[in-house]
């Protein structure tokens, strides 16, 4: 089986998993204790967070354990603007933001906050002129994610970071779970004040991701238990899921040399170029792991299922929202015509894929392309 | 903004006439171990300053991060470095400004010229780059007398250096250059102060601690080894004596009045941490005390304590309120520990109404029923010694 299919989870790396099961015999204890076996949790937890601050770049930093980037987003949007929600409550995000955005953005509008959402090109692509044209001194919170999880585009954020430092006192967040691990991010100085990021999404444990937030600024809480994390996300924090998404991290960044995502995605591009009923959704400058096209007039659906029976796993769109039947809305947003609509699929590399892969999704496409072309002859006859 | 060397600026030290070459060599070291794990890590020392190089990034801004805790500097700048040219110095002044603050700030530049071969004199260039600053910073003023940043630029035969932002530094002396001292660290708010001001002046520490197992728990034996644990991230190892308190401090109980127990006790203490001071080869004795905060604390039980030894007891705190310690143990970390629920040995055997006013005759007169002196030597060869910090980092490497 080929699993291109990696924007939407990734296999866990042996290492993590080992450093995982390794966390749960010997650390079980829980940091908050204060007998011997608590503190030694506790410093574990510790150097974790410090692996975690020193891989995005910041010498000080604070890193908030969750459940995964949808918990993250939702305690970054709501508790921030909450926190912020006396000086403003205007905030500005995306037409193509993950839904965990999305929605929590949603349920602040029903709350009275007033929400600016940035349109997109064809391409996924912001536009920088827009965000500082409805930034505002006061704003509470921008939220942009760093790359797209549908199309694969990267938005500027350095230069949004740079835009909102300079006109606004607005905090901006940043949910980078397709783009940590592919792309480097920093967090405060030229970078984020907030950063999401996920463990599946980077060959880590599934059920485990975190907040990152700049030295001093935290978000309110937006849950209630025993203060833990700094009163911020209360809940016993899970020691081994902290260290085994450090160590995910810290593997996804030092072995990023060595995996040529870029080569094999300007391969599949080239390859793909040559078929004039299939548009490629992103620019060429796009995450080196995702490559999402549509086929002119074909349900996407139709493709997934030919490549499965072939052992390619591809998705019609992201995960969360595939079930759903409507076209998403980060298709509706780059205006794709009509004719494309339905056709979307995504191939998203991963860590494990290699050329010989890619050759064999090749053959099986060029198959699918012929069956296609006589199934359309056949039709008109 | 990549930065190639970090200037190191020596504090009160300078000043130690002939002394300098031992307190710059203990400095170095100092820093050697604060910065031990970063790999690429090279310090060169001189006369009046260090000069730290590093070739990854990373293990820079570490040492940034790091420095500030290490006595003995009075303040660190990164460094930049560039061609000699007065093009490529424009552009790196360009970037060096750019790392700080500018609005509303005031500015000069202040040119020294090692190699006097280059083209443009001292003024020249003064002008040159402080010009070209503005025309690109207009919202920078000049100010000739105390500005806000100072852009310094060194032309030196290998290349032009450029600093401008100072950090602060922790102050003091190097751990180690003023000698080797016993601290008694009980577990409370104010011994780890008390050990970490002489530190900062340059008194390397063995920390002594009594323990009353069963009374005592390990619990409250883990606070204390985080206390010197956390003493040990200024500057130098620690080493933590545990002394077996139970049976003496039994003893006591059973052979004097119960309101002079308090001061036997604190005798029986010093006694020992004399004799380990002894082992240690350390010269004075540091203690928490400050003036008044408890019944021992009193100039006459002071009297009656230190009657027993004529090694110099140090008592930084002596005159210091206990909100200011307060503050400061805050400020180095230990609070939080310290407030850790635990009772100690000083907590569990409190007699109801120690006398404030004890009399050293009296006090004498009590305890020479009993031969403690064998009960002390067995107490001291029977202590248990940790050495901090404890290297189990290093198991953690491999998991993360």
């Amino acid at each position: 089986m080929i699993y291109f299919d990696n924007s939407a989870t990734t296999a866990p790396d042996e290492r993590v998993l080992a450093s995982f099961m390794e966390v749960n015999k010997r650390f079980f204890a829980n940091p908050a204790s204060l007998h011997a076996a608590g503190k030694e949790a506790e410093a574990l937890l510790t150097r974790s967070r410090e692996q975690i601050v020193s891989l995005l770049g910041a010498v000080k930093g604070e890193v908030i354990f969750t459940s995964g980037g949808t918990e993250a987003n939702n305690l970054a949007i709501i508790g921030f603007a909450k926190k912020n929600s006396l000086r403003s409550k205007h905030i500005i995000t995306t037409k193509v933001e993950h839904s965990s955005v999305l929605n929590a953005v949603a349920y602040l509008e029903t709350q009275g906050f007033e929400v600016d959402y940035l349109s997109v090109n064809k391409q996924g692509l912001i536009s920088v002129d827009e965000l500082q044209a409805k930034l505002r001194k006061e704003t509470n919170l921008v939220s942009i994610m760093h790359v797209n999880n549908e199309i694969g585009t990267i938005q500027p954020i350095a230069e949004c970071a740079r835009i909102i430092k300079e006109n606004s006192r607005a905090v901006f967040h940043s949910d980078a779970v397709q783009s940590f691990g592919k792309l480097s991010i920093s967090l405060g100085g030229e970078g984020p004040d907030a950063i999401t990021i996920s463990a599946h999404k980077i060959n880590g444990i599934k059920g485990s991701g975190l907040l990152a937030v700049r030295q001093g600024l935290t978000p309110e809480a937006i849950n209630f238990g025993g203060g833990q994390e700094q009163g911020i996300r209360s809940g016993t924090v899970s020691v081994p899921n902290a260290v085994a998404l450090a160590k995910a991290m810290r593997i996804s960044i030092q072995e990023l040399p060595q995996k040529n995502f870029l080569h094999l995605r300007s391969r599949l591009v080239n390859f793909l170029k040559r078929f004039d009923n299939v548009v490629i959704l992103a620019p060429e400058q796009a995450a080196p792991h995702i490559t999402t096209i549509a086929f002119a007039e074909i349900k996407g659906e139709v493709a997934v299922n030919f490549f499965q029976e072939n052992e390619i796993i591809l998705s019609t769109s992201s995960a969360c929202s595939s079930k759903n039947k409507s076209v998403g809305h980060v298709i509706e947003a780059i205006g794709l015509p009509e004719v494309y609509k339905k056709g979307v699929v995504r191939i998203s590399l991963g860590t494990t894929t290699t050329e010989q892969q890619v050759m064999e999704f090749e053959t099986v496409f060029t198959r699918f392309i012929q069956l296609l072309k006589r199934g359309k002859h056949n039709g008109m006859e | 903004m990549e930065w190639n060397e970090l200037l190191i600026r020596y504090g009160e030290m300078s000043l130690k006439g002939r002394n300098r070459k031992v307190f710059v060599k203990q400095l170095r070291n100092n820093i050697k171990d604060a910065l031990n794990d970063l790999k690429t890590i090279v310090i060169k020392s001189e006369r009046d300053r260090m000069f730290l190089f590093a070739d990854d990034q990373n293990d820079m801004k570490e040492a940034i991060a790091r420095l500030p805790h290490v006595f003995g500097i009075q303040s660190f700048s990164p460094v930049a470095k560039c061609e000699p040219t007065l093009e490529a110095i424009k552009e790196k002044a360009l970037a060096v400004i750019n790392t700080g603050e500018t609005d509303g700030k005031t500015f000069k530049v202040e040119v020294k010229r090692t190699d006097k071969s280059f083209p443009l004199d001292t003024n020249a260039l003064q002008q040159e780059v402080g010009s070209y600053v503005l025309r690109n910073f207009p919202e920078l003023v000049v100010k000739m007398k105390k500005p806000d940043i100072m852009l310094k630029v060194e032309i030196r035969e290998e290349g032009a250096f450029l600093t401008s932002h100072i950090y602060e530094g922790a102050g003091g002396m190097p751990v180690g250059s003023n000698g080797h001292s016993i601290l008694m660290l009980s577990g409370g708010i104010d011994s780890p102060v008390a050990g970490y001001l002489m530190m900062k002046r340059g008194v390397s520490i063995d920390a002594i601690h009594f323990a009353s197992p069963p009374f005592t728990s390990d619990m409250a034996q883990q606070k204390v080894i985080d206390l010197a644990a956390t003493l040990s991230t200024f500057g130098a190892s620690v080493r933590l004596h545990i002394i077996p308190f139970t049976e003496i401090q039994q003893t006591i109980t059973k052979q004097v009045p119960e309101n002079v127990t308090m001061t036997t006790t604190r005798r029986l203490m010093l006694q020992i941490a004399d004799k380990v001071r002894e082992k240690a080869g350390a010269l004075g004795i540091i203690t928490g005390e400050s003036l008044g905060q408890v019944a021992s604390q009193t100039l006459e039980s002071l009297t009656a304590i230190n009657a027993v030894t004529a090694t110099p007891i140090l008592r930084p705190l002596i005159a210091s309120d206990k909100l200011d310690i307060i503050d400061i143990a805050q400020k180095i970390g230990t609070y939080d520990i310290s407030i850790r629920p635990y009772e100690d040995c000083c907590t569990i055997f409190t007699p109801s109404s120690p006398k404030t006013k004890p009399k050293l005759e009296k006090v004498a007169y009590y305890e020479s029923f009993t031969d403690f002196e064998p009960m002390i030597e067995e107490a001291v060869e029977k202590r248990t010694i940790i050495e901090l910090p404890l290297h189990q980092v290093d198991a953690f490497d491999e998991l993360l």
